[in-house]
């Protein structure tokens, strides 16, 4: 019985890791696919029986799983001013785990209600002013919602002076109400909103989205698997009181549709003639790009690199390029057959783009301003500069054949002088994709997950700035 | 300190500016006379003050600047106000706010041309901002 059962349910792949907990190993992972359309503890017996050829027949001290699967965790979130309320609204339901399928900005409009009837979310944020600020926004936008013929849970985190009419106009609604994502200017509250979603994913998500019959493998589902991921990255930087953490990390996930970047780290300046701006950004992060990805998202990657970056990347000529990118809208399954055939050079290409964008766009930027005291930089966002690891989880990372020459994508470099992304880093890749096994582990057992986590992830190299790249 | 008069301050000092003593004596004194103050501190951008305002609906947006350049800063202030929904929004301005040695009564004009509803010279006392803001906000 000394046996645990990790459950990952992704989109497309219910992956299973069995872990010894007397010895801290991991004695056996399997895979299969994910089934939805039916029931989903249908693909689970699948990737069980696998796992059992393995392993042998052995008991579970317990099962625990997270799910990404039907679509994830569905949020919409709205706020008033878009760097403000709004981005903070962003990083919470982010941090969490969701996927923002809308964000809303000042007061919602016919079209937006048209939009959220078509398409409701599994949970709605709803945030705008500081405490004792702004209440118009919250207030309206409540009592637009109230008329929708669709339902849903709401949790109410903005300006506290807007909390009793806005419960009062969605009586109808379920209803949490949280303490205010930004409480005063700039001040980033958001972990009792993360909190709170985690709980109605437990409560409401899993069941309402019929993922399954089996009244048994629910209860086992804790969180959306990126919130999974994120906290065996977190596990991984800060240690425990009996096992050391590595310190700040930067995690990245290239996946078919999104890229998900995750840091743990404070970020704040190192310089004294650096000024902040802007709200205040989590010391654990987690920034999606759905516009980036190695199939759905191509066009994304192409659009914001240009295709002669891409060409040149691959080696390949424009025009096969140009081939690859509509054969890939055509049919999402494609994958290379060896190591170096002209899909695995395109592949690699477009991962080492997506790295590109997505870091760049989760790490803080540098603003130059001359003053009457000389030179000033005002940074915006988090400083990564300093962060020393990069790692690697996912499929495109896992089978590329020169990785850390994708990897080298995530370093700072002069082309792109105020982007504060790592200077240096040793890269560490997730072969087994454990991560989020590990991260579902450690509610249970910190300690183990992290010894598990510092020996399975595989170190890759030294990658630093002004390498060839 | 004075009780709380319920009325929201929005204060910094706008542009490339780095004077960062006087806006904290300025928040000090504008606490101590009643008001909720969010200080955005040093280079502030009109949009900075502009979203700080929406989102704490402030009473007033207080700009300082004592570097010679507010005028350029200060341009579009009040247009950008209101296309924000921010119109009719009491703003105040002052300091060393033009280039070199200027006739007040000429850089105030400007200012007030410029949207602003009060301008004061360099060397005006808080208390003297207080009284203004005040009587604008119909505090006592």
């Amino acid at each position: 019985m000394h046996y645990a059962l990790l459950i990952d349910f992704g989109s497309t792949f219910t992956k299973v890791t069995a872990v010894d907990l007397i010895s801290e190993e991991i004695v056996g992972t399997a895979s299969a696919f994910t089934t939805v359309d039916s029931d989903i503890g249908t693909g689970l017996n699948v990737a069980l029986d696998r796992l059992r050829r393995v392993t042998g027949d052995i008991a579970f001290e317990f099962k625990s799983a997270c799910s990404s699967a039907a679509g994830g965790l569905r949020m919409m979130v709205s706020g008033l001013v878009p760097e403000l309320t709004a981005e903070a609204a962003r990083l919470a339901a982010l941090g969490a785990g969701a996927r923002i399928t809308r964000l809303f900005t000042h007061e919602l409009t016919r079209r937006d209600l048209i939009a959220i009837e078509a398409d409701p979310p599994d949970i709605f944020l709803m945030t705008g002013g500081t405490d004792g600020g702004n209440r118009a926004c919250m207030e309206k936008n409540a009592e637009k919602l109230r008329s929708l013929s669709v339902q849903f849970p709401i949790i109410l985190a903005g300006n506290r002076q807007a909390i009793d009419a806005c419960e009062d106009a969605l009586a109808d609604f379920p209803v949490t109400v949280c303490p205010n994502v930004m409480p005063s200017f700039g001040v980033l509250n958001i972990e009792p909103v993360q909190r709170e979603i985690r709980d109605l994913f437990l409560k409401h998500i899993v069941n309402a989205r019929g993922l399954s019959k089996t009244k048994e493998i629910l209860s086992d589902i804790l969180m959306p698997t990126p919130s999974a991921i994120l906290s065996a990255m977190k596990l991984l930087a800060d240690g425990t009181e009996k096992e050391t953490g590595i310190g700040e990390l930067m995690g990245i996930d290239v996946g078919g549709a999104t890229t998900d970047v995750y840091t743990i780290a404070r970020g704040e300046p190192v310089d004294m003639n650096v000024i902040c701006k802007g709200l205040d950004e989590p010391y654990a992060k987690r920034t999606v790009e759905g516009d980036i990805g190695m199939r759905y998202s191509v066009a994304g990657i192409v659009s914001e690199v240009g295709q002669s970056w891409i060409s040149e990347r691959s080696g390949l000529t424009a025009d096969d390029c140009a081939t690859y990118i509509s054969e890939l809208s055509d049919d999402k399954s494609k994958v290379p057959l060896t190591h170096d055939d002209a899909l695995a050079r395109f592949d690699h290409a477009l991962a080492s783009g997506a790295v590109e964008i997505a870091t760049r766009r989760h790490a803080g930027v540098l603003e130059e301003a001359f003053t009457t005291s000389g030179l000033i930089y005002v940074q915006t966002g988090k400083d990564l500069r300093s962060v020393r690891q990069i790692i690697f989880t996912g499929g495109s990372f896992i089978h590329a054949q020169s990785p850390l020459d994708i990897a080298r994508h995530a370093l700072y470099t002069e082309r792109y002088p105020m982007s504060l992304r790592p200077k240096q880093a040793t890269v560490l890749r997730d072969d087994r994709y454990i991560l989020s096994a590990m991260g579902v582990l450690a509610e249970r057992e910190k300690d183990i997950a992290l010894r598990i986590i510092k020996r399975e992830l595989v170190p890759l190299g030294d990658i630093s700035l002004g390498d060839d790249s | 300190m004075e009780q709380g008069n319920g009325k929201k301050l929005v204060i910094g000092v706008i542009g490339a500016d780095v004077h960062a003593v006087g806006i904290r004596i300025l928040e000090y004194a504008f606490r101590e006379a009643g008001f909720d103050v969010t200080n955005l501190g040093v280079m502030v951008s009109q949009e900075e003050f502009i979203g700080a305002a929406l989102e704490t609906a402030a009473d007033a947006i207080v700009i300082s600047s004592l570097y010679g350049h507010g005028e350029l800063d200060c341009r579009g202030m009040r247009d950008k106000m209101d296309e924000a929904g921010l119109d009719g929004l009491l703003l105040y301005v002052g300091g060393n706010i033009v280039v070199g040695k200027q006739d007040f009564v000429d850089v105030e004009k400007r200012f007030h041309e410029m949207g602003f509803d009060r301008v004061f010279p360099p060397g005006t006392p808080p208390e003297e901002t207080i009284y203004y803001l005040k009587k604008d906000l119909g505090v006592d």
